[in-house]
């Protein structure tokens, strides 16, 4: 018994006075732990336990058994933040979607046309044919009057609704929107699957949100591919710039702070003291949105020090194998003046003049031979008949030759040249054209002619302003301020002093120098939202290139927002776009989509009013005229698809074309061609507001399409919906346009149906026409990948779902049983489908263009899958579409799986499957069941590379024959790997190595990308095979972006923001920032109570003290915050860590919460903070059917920029509930 | 010798996030009833600021703590001869505005409103009376304000700093925030303890958890006035004060209290410390500049046989023993010195610690651009942005000495490894610079380690609390498993 102590604390250990403890125990006594996780699109992808209490979730803590990497790295324990931890509140709460909701005006005009009319489909009709009828719903949208109503009328009307669609206007009216298939792969499956058995569209997500660094298809021709989180913790130099890691990458972010204590020197780029500053040895306080002028100038430095002055033989050897630096550029005179054009085809040269691909073929100055030679590696080899070339090998393709190739020509240097020449380079800040010398050398062509080259790398020397002796408009030193890129020199847009860029620029240089590549970016959100976010990127990325980052463990850019990698992709993708079923989905880019139907396009004249182009001097040039108009042209030209694709339903320009005598799908597909070049049949993009051309249906699920993702949020409620809009904006375009039809009056209320499935009822659901009550998280069986870590985890049912709601899959399910229950009357028969396909990244249609040509103007013939879009028929049989749904279809077993360009065959795995069950049976053949949701999650683990380690093997097996390597070792050690639902459960399962991805995990290393390209050479997937400095695409050229470039953020005056909106009393005009925040995840979990009580109640419009005592505005004064495009009524924030002239309001706040009335509109009520946005799209990322440059869902195409808007802010006069 | 075992606590502040997962784990768990809504066992601050409750730091005006009075340790905030008199009357208990509203929104609305002419909302209302309220404060309010004029320029902390100081923390050059979780400190010289006249509070003698019997417990609050850390709450529900309880149902099932547990920036650890509890009040009486040093001084080395034998004999397990060889919190804040209890000059003898953060390098503007003022890869302290006053005043009674020790110790570490993995620093730097820091190249190793490849058993190493000897002296332990769970929970009663 320890002796008393000081006598006025009772050391209490009589026992019978410790009985009450009972009291906290009992609280923590529980019945039940389920493994879960959090659908939400967080990218943070964190196992959970969920407790169980009496049949009641009641709390969740992370889960902690993820197996450990190799020794040396931190362990991932545990991961999950206060949002994610904050789950459980949902459940059982007051926001909490309980039943089926729908809007009270349709219901009553529903019941009032069932009564007339026995067949759904033709009461659907009676109110959609009516404008009076269906403007009444129209205009109640968001205005209240929601009823709860039965599950069955819910379906009837949707289904109803899908039928008439489909049979008046045809199915690709019907669209449907759920973000981020990775957090919940099989609920984004359910609507797509769904959607892509009628024909119906699948709108994109990653680029709409402008998450997609352009820069990474661009200079990689990947997507993204970016290390775990792990990985951070090896990188000896970390950058942070735009991507604040204690918000954003919560459960990721101690790498990064471990990684310090390691040794780690760590720069924090922001122009606010953010939150992940406290962590910077140096926080870089930048202007907003001029990180690409400090990368230019850090490149600079790069090349004068660590290229030029002194050489590094990594850096040197890691640019010849890795990049297209020593590729052969061939220079144009125009006007007296030489510019960089097209890069050196191999097929110019009479040695290569036979060879295959020949346009797809490039060339390096040998130093040891003399002259050119054709590497092997480029996509002409990924495409060619010939197989075994398409490696990174310095290695002639048509010799064998080995190759050592000359990164330069400068006189002195190794090889020398044929002297230089004046080369022409645009400098966009200053509005001017700088004359810059190049080496160069003369190459003979064949037939006699010469051609002008210069390397990439002497290009790149040249256009970072590296003078090396040169004559023309170098500067003088780092200290010049006239001459782009020095450090001198970017001070004027960075506000950082030229010295500190130096140090950083040498700390950068050196670190990778003694580590062979340890320097990473950490990127996001903050730079790639935008305009020009490609030409920061891409100037950060040079920067990783210059100096061997890419590929390596420790190196490379970590670019994190939104795309979280859905690992086990390829039968996902079969089951999602119902590839088991048929060959063609219908895949829309969402910026396309939006930006044109909901007219924002008539909102801005010519692009070039913001966006700063080199001066075309009369030749023809893609650079010009209204974005609207290049869209149709990108269309046309099947670089980008747009649905729905003709000005006629596809159904029936398949029977015009059957009437006409086309039997085969190949004259159907003729027919269709003379059809469209005639003019007889239009594409719809070309004439958007024509009644026909109209998105009628939408559905939405997992996300919050009409808030939160909503650029132009105002647009969406006029043009989408027909309801109130807090909007000023003129429409101004009338003018501007040439290709896309003009008229006077846009449309209204463009969608007959909105259908939002949701647990919780946000502002999408508010807006909807009907709300289905959708399972929890912790309701159903689904799973869960990120790229942040190497695990996949199961969502689980911790409880059944509550009241009336069911699960994504079990809804869509549900759908497709009542259309096929009401189709026989309306399709008896399978009927068929004309799908417009662009063409496609990873495919042949790679090199399909190798020079700009427009069919419609007849510069080229009209040939689907080459000069215009593929088209494809389909059968659809609408009777079946329920028992298709829950099949996994027969095309997997005929066709194998792949993605990225990878294959296998799944013959055996499919019978299986069959043979085992649980299968389905009907018209005499079974299929591997996907009735339920654990079914899915089964097929998924069973047929996929990452989860499969046999099917691994097999890929590999099927890569070695492209490319010429051994590589099936890499899977060798997996091979018997397998694991599936149940196994999930009992504990984070670990990926293994695969050919789809590009990094190495075995053994516990952690994945970094691209290190299987760097070790085992394999080519990027773009034009050369390499990574690339130059892009030689003519819409490049023209736009002046072949070269990476520093290009002016547009002006509030230009861009069009406050065009109408007018000061009233003392007013402050501020660039508008919304970043991710701290207490959401977008705008879930941020209307919970305990983000809301853990902030201010609201989601703050943050300022500076100075703007802020400017106005005479105190922390936490309402203001009202405005621009042309709407509205926002919040509390301000008030602090000295936000610079004058921004405002912050993260991203994003539900309307739908503590919002008053604005007096500058009327006392509507004000918007969230997409009211105030609107999307531009940068023209020149819309071109197509060119290497990289070749489109692919959520991977290539216009990103939804929004971060240059500016809007004016005051002190709210009055506060108005 | 009075050897006691205390189960202890790190939080690296370098390390970490701001992020309230730890806030959120105890909320949902035990702070989630009617009574309750205001509580935050567990809350995390920014510094600069007020804090929650706000300024709950001023000790003028809330007289938490023990004040030294002729020789000996009184509570500030009750006379000893008149605390019976003023037991109904406590003029330094927070109110409702030190607090803030709970509030919560008319969420229904969404569902309910019927068709009008514009968008319905969900409008805050209040928790306790279901009316509309502005919300004007919360539990975090000035959440990553940094240099906020309202709040930031009135934390405690930075008395002592000079005026330039002060205004530059408002400036980009110098601006600058960190995060400061907290929770019940578990004291070894609780105010709240002593201040109970019900003696509803005690620390638990296997532990040192400090609880509030729910039973005893007769609402005097005299443990929050006393509480200068203000971790104490009234439940206006139940009658009674709640604190944070170390989840002591958790510790005693081996499992990491919940805030810890779900430290998604790993910067907890916890273990247990022996200690000297017969040379606590002479500890505790010293002059501040010396609290540290006598606070640390209490601590006794778990290796040592006499030691060993002293808490043998004082009833201490030996599982607790062999536990507290292993702790984690004895490395930092005995062996390395690194980590720092909060305000010591309160005298309560916090038991946990903090290991002060680094901050990023200062600047200046010259020529209308930022520049660093240091060239260094790591920069020096004195040129971080945190002035070494202000951390002086949270973690050492005013005096930043031992601040710096714990400072450069960190940065020589990173020195340290730096030249281990990269090379850019030669091997004489490092060593100078750890020489320099009191540390040696093994010791360095060593803090690197647990402070960056810690995996959850090194961080935290939870003694086995032996329940069937606890329980034993209330019956068999064989009964307790058979007639575990059986019986009708009740729940506390106010007055009763």
């Amino acid at each position: 018994m320890p002796k008393q102590t000081i006598r006025w604390i009772r050391d209490e250990d009589k026992a019978s006075l410790r009985g009450w403890e009972e009291f906290y125990r009992n609280r923590w006594q529980h019945d039940k732990v389920v493994r879960s996780t959090h659908g939400v699109n967080c990218t943070g992808g964190c196992t959970w336990q969920i407790y169980v209490k009496d049949g009641i979730v009641t709390w969740e803590m992370q889960g902690l058994d993820y197996p450990p990497l190799q020794d040396g790295i931190p362990p991932y324990e545990p991961r999950g933040c206060q949002r994610g931890i904050s789950y459980s509140w949902y459940l059982y709460s007051p926001i909490r979607v309980r039943y089926p909701y729908v809007r009270g005006a349709l219901l009553d005009l529903w019941k009032a046309a069932r009564g007339e009319h026995d067949d759904p489909v033709e009461a659907w009709a009676s109110l959609v044919e009516s404008p009076e009828k269906r403007q009444r719903w129209q205009v109640a949208r968001g205005k209240g009057g929601f009823r709860r109503f039965d599950w069955e009328t819910a379906l009837e009307i949707i289904a109803a609704s899908n039928l008439y669609t489909i049979r008046k206007y045809g199915p690709d009216r019907i669209a449907g929107f759920s973000p981020i298939p990775a957090m919940s792969m099989i609920s984004y499956a359910s609507g797509a699957r769904y959607l892509q058995l009628i024909g119906g569209v699948s709108l994109s997500f990653y680029d709409w949100y402008c998450d997609l660094p352009p820069a990474s298809p661009e200079l990689w021709g990947e997507q993204t591919d970016v290390q775990e989180s792990a990985d951070w913790y090896n990188a000896k130099l970390l950058a942070v710039m735009g991507s604040n890691l204690n918000m954003t990458r919560t459960p990721d972010c101690h790498f990064a702070a471990e990684a310090r204590h390691n040794g780690t020197k760590m720069w924090v780029f922001a122009p606010d003291f953010n939150q992940v500053a406290k962590y910077a040895d140096e926080w870089m306080s930048i202007n907003a949105g001029q990180d690409g002028a400090w990368w230019m100038a850090v490149n600079h430095v790069l090349l004068t020090e660590m290229h030029h002055e002194q050489q590094v033989p990594y850096f040197l050897d890691y640019a010849k194998r890795y990049t297209d630096a020593p590729l052969l550029v061939e220079l144009v005179e125009e006007g007296g003046a030489w510019r960089p054009g097209r890069l050196l085809r191999a097929n110019r040269l009479e040695a290569y003049g036979g060879v295959e691909h020949g346009d797809w073929q490039f060339l390096m100055w040998d130093a040891t031979d003399g002259r050119p030679k054709m590497p092997v590696g480029s996509v002409g080899f990924r495409w060619s008949q010939e197989k075994g070339k398409w490696n990174l090998k310095l290695e002639d393709g048509l010799t064998g030759e080995a190759i050592d190739p000359a990164l330069t020509f400068l006189e002195g240097g190794p090889v020398g040249g044929d002297g230089d020449v004046a080369v022409a380079f645009d400098d966009f800040g200053e509005g001017r054209t700088l004359t810059r010398h190049v080496p160069v050398r003369r190459v003979a062509l064949a037939g006699g002619r010469t051609a002008t080259v210069a390397t990439v790398y002497d290009l790149m020397m040249a256009q970072y302003g590296v003078g090396r002796g040169l004559a023309g408009d170098y500067p003088a030193s780092y200290d010049d301020e006239t001459r782009p890129y020095t450090p001198a020199w970017s001070e004027r847009y960075t506000g950082l002093g030229r010295d500190t860029l130096i140090r950083f620029a040498r700390e950068w240089g050196e670190t990778a120098r003694l580590t062979n590549g340890k320097c990473t970016i950490i990127i996001g959100a903050g730079i790639n939202h935008w305009y020009h976010n490609n030409l920061m990127y891409r100037a950060a990325m040079n920067a990783l290139m210059f100096c061997g980052c890419v590929g390596v463990n420790g190196g490379g850019l970590a670019h994190y927002v939104g795309q979280e990698k859905l690992a086990p992709a390829e039968p996902w993708s079969a089951i999602a776009f119902g590839r088991d079923w048929h060959p063609a989905a219908r895949l829309q880019n969402a910026p396309s989509w939006h930006y044109i139907h909901t007219d924002q396009w008539r909102y801005e004249r010519d692009f070039t009013d913001y966006h700063t182009v080199p001066p075309s001097n009369g030749r023809p040039s893609l650079a010009k005229g209204h974005t609207a108009d290049i869209q149709v042209k990108a269309v046309r030209n099947g670089w980008l698809p747009f649905y729905p694709q003709f000005s006629r339903n596809p159904l029936d320009v398949v029977a015009e074309a059957e009437a006409a005598g086309a039997a085969t799908p190949e004259e159907i597909v003729s027919h269709t061609v003379e059809a469209l070049r005639s003019r007889s049949l239009g594409f719809a993009v070309a004439d958007p507001d024509a009644e026909e051309n109209w998105p009628r249906v939408w559905f939405i699920w997992r996300g919050n399409a009409l808030m939160s993702s909503a650029k132009g949020h105002e647009y969406f409620l006029h043009h989408y919906l027909g309801t109130h809009t807090n909007k000023l904006a003129d429409e101004v375009a009338g003018d501007s346009v040439r290709e896309i039809a003009w008229h006077e009056h846009a449309p209204s209320g463009k969608m007959d149906l909105v259908v939002d499935l949701n647990f919780r009822m946000d502002t999408s659901a508010l807006y909807s026409d009907i709300v289905l009550p959708a399972a929890t998280f912790y309701e159903k069986a689904d799973l869960n990948s990120t790229d942040l870590h190497s695990f996949i985890h199961p969502l689980s049912a911790a409880v059944p779902p509550s009241w009336e709601s069911k699960s994504d899959w079990q809804i869509f399910r549900a759908i497709a049983r009542k259309l096929s229950e009401l189709a026989p009357r309306h399709f008896p028969e399978p009927v068929k489908d004309m799908v417009a396909v662009p063409l496609q990244h990873d495919t042949e249609a790679e090199i399909a263009q190798p020079v700009l040509r427009d069919w419609f103007a007849g510069e080229v013939e009209p040939v689907p899958g080459k000069t215009m879009p593929a088209l494809k028929v389909v059968t659809r049989d609408y009777r079946n579409i329920y028992r298709q749904f829950i099949s996994f279809g027969p095309l997997v077993r005929s066709g194998g799986l792949g993605a990225h360009g990878t294959r296998y065959g799944v013959e055996d795995v499919y019978d299986e499957a069959v043979r085992v069950g649980p299968r389905q049976q009907w018209d005499g053949q079974a299929y591997p069941s996907l009735h339920d949701d654990e079914h899915v999650c089964n097929a998924i683990l069973q047929f996929a590379s990452v989860t499969n380690g046999e099917l691994a093997y097999r890929s590999y097996r099927r890569m070695e024959e492209r490319v010429g390597l051994p590589l099936a070792h890499l899977a060798e050690k997996s091979r018997s790997v397998r694991t599936d639902y149940k196994g999930i459960q009992t504990r984070p399962f670990r990926f293994v190595n695969s050919p789809m991805w590009s990094g190495l995990v075995d053994e516990g290393r952690p994945y970094s990308p691209f290190t299987y390209n760097v070790e085992c050479l394999v080519p990027w997937r773009t034009l050369t095979g390499r990574q690339h400095f130059y892009l030689d695409h003519e819409g490049y050229i023209d736009f002046g972006e072949h070269l990476p470039t520093y290009k002016p953020k547009p002006q509030p005056k230009d861009y069009a923001d406050l065009r109408v909106s007018r000061e009233e009393g003392p007013t402050l005009t501020l660039n508008y920032l919304t970043p991710h925040g701290k207490w959401h995840i977008h705008s879930t979990y941020g209307d919970t109570n305990r983000m809301m009580t853990l902030s201010r109640g609201i989601e703050p419009l943050w300022l500076s003290d100075k703007d802020a005592a400017e106005i005479g505005i105190d922390d936490n004064d309402w203001v009202e915050v405005h621009n042309d495009h709407g509205v926002v009524v919040t509390r301000a924030v008030v602090s000295a860590r936000i610079p004058r002239g921004v405002c912050i309001q993260y991203h994003s706040p539900e309307r739908t919460l503590g919002v008053p009335k604005s007096p500058l509109r009327g006392h509507r009520r004000a918007g969230g903070h997409n009211s105030l946005t609107r999307t531009r799209l940068k023209p020149n990322l819309m071109v197509g059917g060119y290497g990289q440059f070749t489109f692919h869902f959520n991977y290539w195409g216009p990103t939804g920029a929004n971060r240059d808007t500016h809007v004016l802010v005051r002190k709210l006069p009055a506060l108005v509930w | 010798m009075n050897v006691r075992s205390q189960v202890s606590m790190v939080f690296h502040l370098d390390k970490c996030i701001g992020c309230h997962t730890c806030s959120i784990a105890c909320k949902n768990i035990w702070t989630d009833r009617k009574g309750t809504e205001y509580m935050w066992w567990n809350n995390v601050e920014t510094k600069p600021g007020t804090g929650f409750p706000t300024a709950w730091e001023d000790q003028e005006k809330y007289n938490g703590g023990w004040k030294v009075e002729d020789g000996t340790l009184a509570l500030r905030s009750q006379s000893r001869t008149k605390s019976v008199v003023n037991m109904f009357h406590h003029p330094n208990l927070p109110t409702l505005d030190d607090y803030y509203h709970p509030w919560t929104y008319d969420y229904k609305n969404l569902f309910d409103a019927p068709e009008g002419s514009d968008q319905p909302i969900a409008r805050p209302i209040s928790m306790v009376t279901g009316e509309p309220v502005a919300i004007e404060s919360g539990p975090n309010w000035d959440d990553d304000l940094g240099g906020s004029p309202v709040y930031a320029e009135h934390d405690r902390n930075l008395e002592g700093l000079s005026e330039e100081q002060r205004q530059q923390l408002f400036a980009v050059e110098r601006l600058v925030f960190f995060y400061f979780p907290r929770i019940c400190n578990h004291c070894l010289n609780p105010a709240c303890v002593a201040a109970c006249p019900s003696g509803a509070l005690y620390k638990r003698g296997e532990d040192g958890i400090v609880l509030v019997d729910q039973t005893r417990c007769r609402a005097w609050r005299a443990c929050i006035a006393a509480c200068p850390y203000k971790k104490v709450y009234f439940n206006w529900s139940t009658g009674k004060s709640e604190k944070c309880i170390l989840c002591f149902p958790r510790l005693e099932t081996g499992q990491a209290p919940a805030c810890f547990h779900s430290c998604v920036g790993r910067i907890r650890y916890l273990g247990v410390l022996l200690y000297d509890a017969d040379r606590l009040e002479e500890a505790a009486s010293r002059p501040d500049d010396e609290l540290v040093e006598a606070q640390r001084s209490l601590i006794l080395d778990p290796f040592d046989p006499q030691v060993i034998a002293a808490a043998a004999a004082n009833g201490v397990h030996d599982s607790v023993i062999e536990s507290a060889q292993r702790s984690p919190v004895y490395q930092f804040v005995k062996v390395w010195k690194v980590a720092l209890p909060p305000h010591i000059e309160y005298r309560t003898m916090p038991m946990l610690f903090y290991v002060p953060p680094m901050a990023p390098v200062m600047a200046n503007r010259g020529q209308g651009v930022v520049d660093s003022v240091s060239d260094d890869l790591f920069h020096d302290i004195e040129a971080a942005r945190v002035p070494l006053q202000f951390l002086g005043n949270l973690f050492g009674a005013g005096h930043d000495a031992k601040v710096r020790y714990a400072l450069r110790k960190q940065k020589a570490v990173r020195w340290h490894r730096r030249a281990e993995t990269v090379g850019d620093v030669d091997r004489a730097t490092a060593d100078r610079m750890l020489r320099e820091a009191d540390c040696t190249a093994e010791e360095a190793e060593a803090i690197y380690r647990l402070t960056s490849l810690c995996t959850f058993e090194e961080r935290f190493v939870i003694p086995p609390m032996h329940r069937e000897e606890a329980l034993q002296m209330l019956e068999e332990p064989m009964e307790h498993k058979q007639a575990a769970g059986f019986g009708f929970i009740k729940a506390p009663r106010r007055g009763v």
